[in-house]
């Protein structure tokens, strides 16, 4: 069974064709990584596979059912999570705000208007811990906006985990941090529970190829290759486009 | 944990500065008998300007139309008094009902595109609808006003009609009234969805809000509260006229709302209150130069205040003088 799949998917911009003829299978329960080069089209997949943008041609399938015309929020509430390559946050909002309104928009007491924010006990609860496993425990009632870099990152994960998606596209989540907070949110990847399936787009070789049981190479917008990470490691073809162009750097 | 939900419950708690204002209120009508008209319209402007920092405050939605809800509310209050009943609470829920369904027609078309389009949009439509008024004369009076309203006691019991004090007593009621509500809904679920939208559309929409169905909703609301307080100033003065509803109007409340501050509720009361104030006294000082002060203002307020309006200024002045005293 697959968890997310795309159909003969294909998006173009006038000439450009970013998306070309995409049939990307990601099954259960994998660790599934997504590499290429710059300009390879991954940032438009992702946005293809949320709905932040409409496909020219083809399907988006989320387990059994076709997902293509449905907006971004739907996706979500099918379980669908993403988080993003630059930090998406909410900087008046302290952490705990932000996860305890992530986990009231899953629970659907979003519109509650004439309920206190924080009243419901079960999510404020669920909610600090879930912060304690990002390592945000000390920062819950500070300003999102202020906190360092790092904590921001672990936020961004747990914004995306807090949902309780089946499926979760991590967009570079190691992106920008520093060598020596690096471990912490590898730590977290590595320690996501195995009923969520993982669609890791990465740049770094070292992540990937620590984290991944499965490994698609996207080219000028196509599925290139695909196969276990030794396979990949071996292919000389990716070698060639992809590794190649890293010794080249 | 339970620090974590005792954080949360501080920020929804009242503050003492909130008990001082409306006690200070409650005395007003006691201590400041010759000052029930300038406060009346002070507290249907604080309506108005409140209504005005849902959208802009807590959604994030700037609009230089929101008068057009404001006058339908008042229009639709005045019709409602002349051909039905004429007790001012009905009239209130009347015209409220009927500013939020015109708000939640509208809101389908601010809510395309982005700032400056929504801004355009909303201009358009508060333009629109004055020149429906001026055109339906027949019903609206058109430029010579609509007369003849009646206003019947409130509730069947207090009498509001020219009466400058009971007037004031309810108008101050209402605000409160709707200043408590507006104050759960803020600090809401719901509320707290608003502002992941202002703050962050984009991931709000990734982690499952319906961005466009809560602005719809506060949107409606918000124009409720605007038809409120039209309804407010038609049952007080008691004659709507074009006014209501023109540019001037829009834009003086958002001038008001800049000026008290965004997004903490009380940024409209503060804001109106100075306005007028100062729109008094200056103009009678020297009525030339009003145009003059509030400009000062607003420049000023734009580049040394931002969210907080009047309040980051005295803010900053306060933190000033604890820095001087600390050194001293």
């Amino acid at each position: 069974m697959n968890a997310l799949e795309t159909v003969n998917l294909e998006k173009r911009f006038g000439g450009i064709v970013p998306t070309n003829d995409v049939n990307l299978k990601v099954r259960e329960g994998a660790r599934h990584a997504l590499i290429g080069p710059n300009g390879a089209g991954k940032t438009t997949l992702i946005n293809l596979l949320t709905g932040v943008l409409k496909p020219s041609k083809g399907r988006v399938m989320l387990g059994a059912q076709d997902i293509t015309s449905l907006s971004p929020h739907k996706r979500v509430s099918l379980g669908m999570a993403r988080t993003f390559q630059i930090n998406q946050l909410f900087g008046d909002l302290t952490p705990l705000e932000s996860i305890a309104l992530v986990i009231g928009e899953r629970e659907k007491l979003g519109t509650r208007f004439w309920q206190a924010f924080g009243s419901n006990e079960k999510i404020v609860e669920e909610a600090t811990v879930l912060a304690k496993q990002f390592g945000l425990a000390d920062v819950l009632a500070e300003r999102t906006s202020s906190l360092p870099y790092g904590k921001q990152r672990q936020l961004e994960i747990a914004l995306a985990i807090a949902g309780k998606p089946r499926v979760l596209l991590l967009d570079e989540p190691a992106a920008g941090v520093p060598e020596t907070e690096r471990h912490e949110i590898l730590e977290t990847v590595a320690a996501l529970p195995k009923s969520v399936t993982v669609l890791l787009i990465e740049h770094d070789m070292d992540i990937v190829f620590g984290f991944a049981d499965r490994i698609s190479v996207l080219v000028d917008g196509k599925l290139f290759v695909e196969g276990e990470p030794k396979e990949i490691e071996n292919d000389p073809r990716v070698r060639a486009v992809y590794l190649g162009e890293r010794a080249d750097d | 944990m339970k620090e974590a939900a005792a954080a949360l419950k501080r920020k929804r708690a009242w503050h003492w500065l909130e008990y001082v204002f409306w006690l200070a209120a409650a005395a007003s009508i006691f201590l400041l008998p010759s000052q029930h008209a300038l406060l009346t319209q002070i507290a249907i402007w604080s309506l108005f300007a409140l209504s005005l920092d849902l959208l802009l405050g807590y959604a994030g939605i700037v609009s230089l139309g929101h008068a057009a809800y404001f006058g339908f509310g008042a229009y639709v209050a005045a019709l409602f008094a002349i051909n039905f009943y004429g007790e001012p609470v009905t009239g209130l829920l009347v015209a409220g009902v009927a500013a939020g369904l015109l708000g939640l027609i509208t809101s389908l078309l601010v809510l395309r595109g982005t700032d400056l389009t929504r801004l355009m949009v909303t201009l358009g439509i508060a333009l629109v609808m004055y020149e429906i008024a001026n055109q339906m004369s027949w019903l609206t009076g058109g430029a010579d006003g609509l007369t003849g309203m009646p206003v019947n006691p409130v509730l069947g019991v207090f009498p509001i009609y020219f009466i400058t004090t009971n007037s004031y007593v309810y108008v101050l009621v209402v605000l409160f009234i709707l200043l408590v509500i507006a104050k759960r809904i803020v600090h809401s679920p719901f509320g707290y969805s608003l502002r992941a939208i202002k703050g962050n559309p984009l991931r709000a929409s990734s982690i499952g809000i319906p961005n466009n169905l809560r602005l719809i909703a506060v949107y409606t609301v918000a124009a409720a509260y605007a038809g409120v307080a039209g309804a407010l100033l038609a049952q007080t003065t008691p004659v709507v006229s074009l006014t209501y509803i023109d540019f001037q109007r829009s834009a003086d409340v958002l001038l008001m709302l800049i000026i008290g501050g965004t997004g903490y509720l009380y940024g409209g009361i503060v804001g109106s209150a100075l306005f007028l104030v100062a729109q008094k006294f200056i103009g009678n000082v020297t009525p030339q130069y009003w145009e003059f002060w509030i400009g000062f203002a607003l420049v000023v307020i734009a580049l040394f205040a931002r969210d907080r309006g009047v309040f980051s200024i005295f803010e900053r002045i306060i933190a000033a003088l604890r820095k001087e005293k600390a050194k001293s």
